[in-house]
């Protein structure tokens, strides 16, 4: 097994702000928008986000929740392993607003297909975006693209994309795992 | 991840402390799906399931159908007083009759014990038992533990007594088997004629006096009397019952602490428990009701994960 360390210490907090810069270019002062990180490690990323925007904009509220997609993926029945759920937590009104999904790596774009499904069930937002820390191009099962992204990857289908995080890992990294 | 240990839903018996775990962690997600605005989700859309019944029900009929039908499942109802079973047809001519027109899963209920079990062997769909005979009906002692769970925040070390017709409740037996796995404490009350002689080996305490029953618990789950299942006279009259089992305002005020009543339905009010107990604020009887649909929509999605269809 290979481990490369794609982005880890100052540039991966680098990386991270560039993205709130971005979103705060699109969403000025966040009075219409929310921030949905997907279960399960798509919740770190958004809370990371919420946190770093909560610095740039202390006076501002930053509204930001998880949500479980395990009832609306397509592969269930379709794999061995039983498909376990995650808690939702969205305290907050969806309807009308702009939603920036989060996830740590877009892939085949699966996820983000059954995350749009569940979102549904909490209303009908403005507008949805997705924001992704890392794009593994060249990859995707159906059409899906990311509006804010971390890093591109080019990776083969037997790679692994990692992301761990500061406060549940111990370390902000990115590695790309063959094996 | 590990799913449940067991194909079949046929009794409590069959599930260990982790199934009834995963049960109660998923039916919590469940629980949350139900308060949205939109309260379906598509898991179960290429699932067909047959509700089979072949004795009456409201409360579990309807609560399975809606499980079912939030989690997007197709659903067919059978009940069998208005089916062939009454031109002389067999379980396993009418069960397999039904799985020939592609059928997933059955949710059946039988007035015999076993009944779940036989047609487990006999059939190629999953099993989910919702009451046979006087034996288990294991989606009722789930749907109760977990709300006793609710309410307290844990089962373990709680004190539940099980109170009238133990010897025809398969709501007790089940219970008995899932609190007694979570770690609670039991009691069973009733008159000597309704305690299955044998009851202490399954680990429960008997008490025949009801006030220190209740004195003793923290949870009174209140059984109804099964009068339809009754051949012979076990007490001499209901209103004799009732002074002694049946649980009033008057009792419940005058206790040390403030205990929880639960009851299974259907109530026979002015029976085993007055309508002032049954509407008083320490009844879960409606909090029961509801997280019914959220624990059956789990033992359904955990039991239809289970098997691979392409």
């Amino acid at each position: 097994m290979q481990n490369l360390t794609l982005l880890d210490g100052q540039k991966f907090q680098i990386t991270i702000q560039r993205l709130c810069r971005q979103l705060i270019e699109n969403h000025n002062d966040f009075s219409n928008t929310v921030l949905i990180g997907i279960q399960p490690r798509g919740i770190y990323l958004a809370k990371r986000v919420a946190e770093e925007l909560r610095k740039i904009l202390p006076d501002k509220t930053i509204l930001q929740g998880d949500l479980d997609i395990t009832f609306y993926r397509d592969d269930f029945r379709r794999r061995e392993s039983q498909l376990l759920p995650n808690q939702t937590k969205i305290d907050f009104i969806i309807e009308g607003k702009k939603v920036i999904m989060m996830d740590d790596v877009l892939w085949t774009g699966r996820t983000i297909r059954a995350a749009m499904d569940a979102l549904q069930a909490f209303g009908r937002p403005e507008k949805v975006e997705l924001l992704a820390l890392v794009d593994r191009r060249y990859s995707r099962h159906i059409p899906v693209s990311a509006d804010y992204v971390g890093i591109e990857v080019d990776s083969i289908a037997s790679q692994k994309v990692v992301v761990s995080w500061k406060d549940t890992d111990g370390e902000d990294k990115i590695v790309l795992v063959s094996e | 991840m590990a799913g449940l240990s067991t194909r079949h839903l046929l009794g409590i018996k069959d599930l260990n402390r982790a199934d009834i775990e995963l049960i109660f962690e998923t039916a919590d997600t469940f629980k949350s799906v139900l308060n949205r605005p939109i309260k379906k989700v598509p898991s179960l859309r290429d699932v067909t399931i047959a509700n089979i019944f072949f004795e009456n029900s409201t409360r579990t009929r309807l609560s399975f159908e809606l499980a079912e039908k939030r989690l997007s499942a197709d659903v067919i109802n059978f009940a069998a007083s208005s089916s062939s079973v009454s031109k002389g047809e067999t379980l396993i001519d009418t069960v397999n009759n039904i799985l020939a027109m592609k059928v997933d899963m059955v949710v059946m209920r039988h007035p015999y014990a076993g009944a779940g079990i036989f047609l487990s062997k006999h059939v190629k769909a999953q099993i989910v038992n919702a009451g046979d005979g006087a034996h288990e009906h294991p989606t009722q002692a789930l749907l109760d533990a977990f709300s006793i769970r609710e309410k307290y925040g844990d089962v373990a070390g709680k004190k539940v007594v099980i109170v009238g017709d133990i010897l025809h409740s398969r709501v007790a037996l089940s219970n008995i088997l899932c609190l007694k796995q979570l770690g609670a404490e039991v009691m069973v009350c009733g008159p000597t004629t309704l305690i299955p002689k044998y009851i202490g080996s399954l680990g429960v305490k008997v008490e025949h006096n009801l006030i220190k029953a209740l004195n003793w618990c923290d949870v009174a789950n209140m059984l109804r009397i099964q009068l339809e299942r009754q051949d012979i006279k076990y007490f001499p009259s209901l209103r004799e019952y009732t002074m002694l089992f049946g649980l009033n305002k008057t009792i419940l005020d005058s206790l040390d602490k403030e205990i929880t009543v639960m009851h299974p339905g259907p109530i026979n009010r002015g029976v085993e428990i007055t309508s002032d107990v049954a509407d008083s604020k320490q009844s879960i009887i409606l909090d029961q009701v509801e997280n019914g649909v959220a624990v059956r929509m789990a033992v359904l999605y955990l039991l239809a994960g289970q098997t691979p269809t392409i």
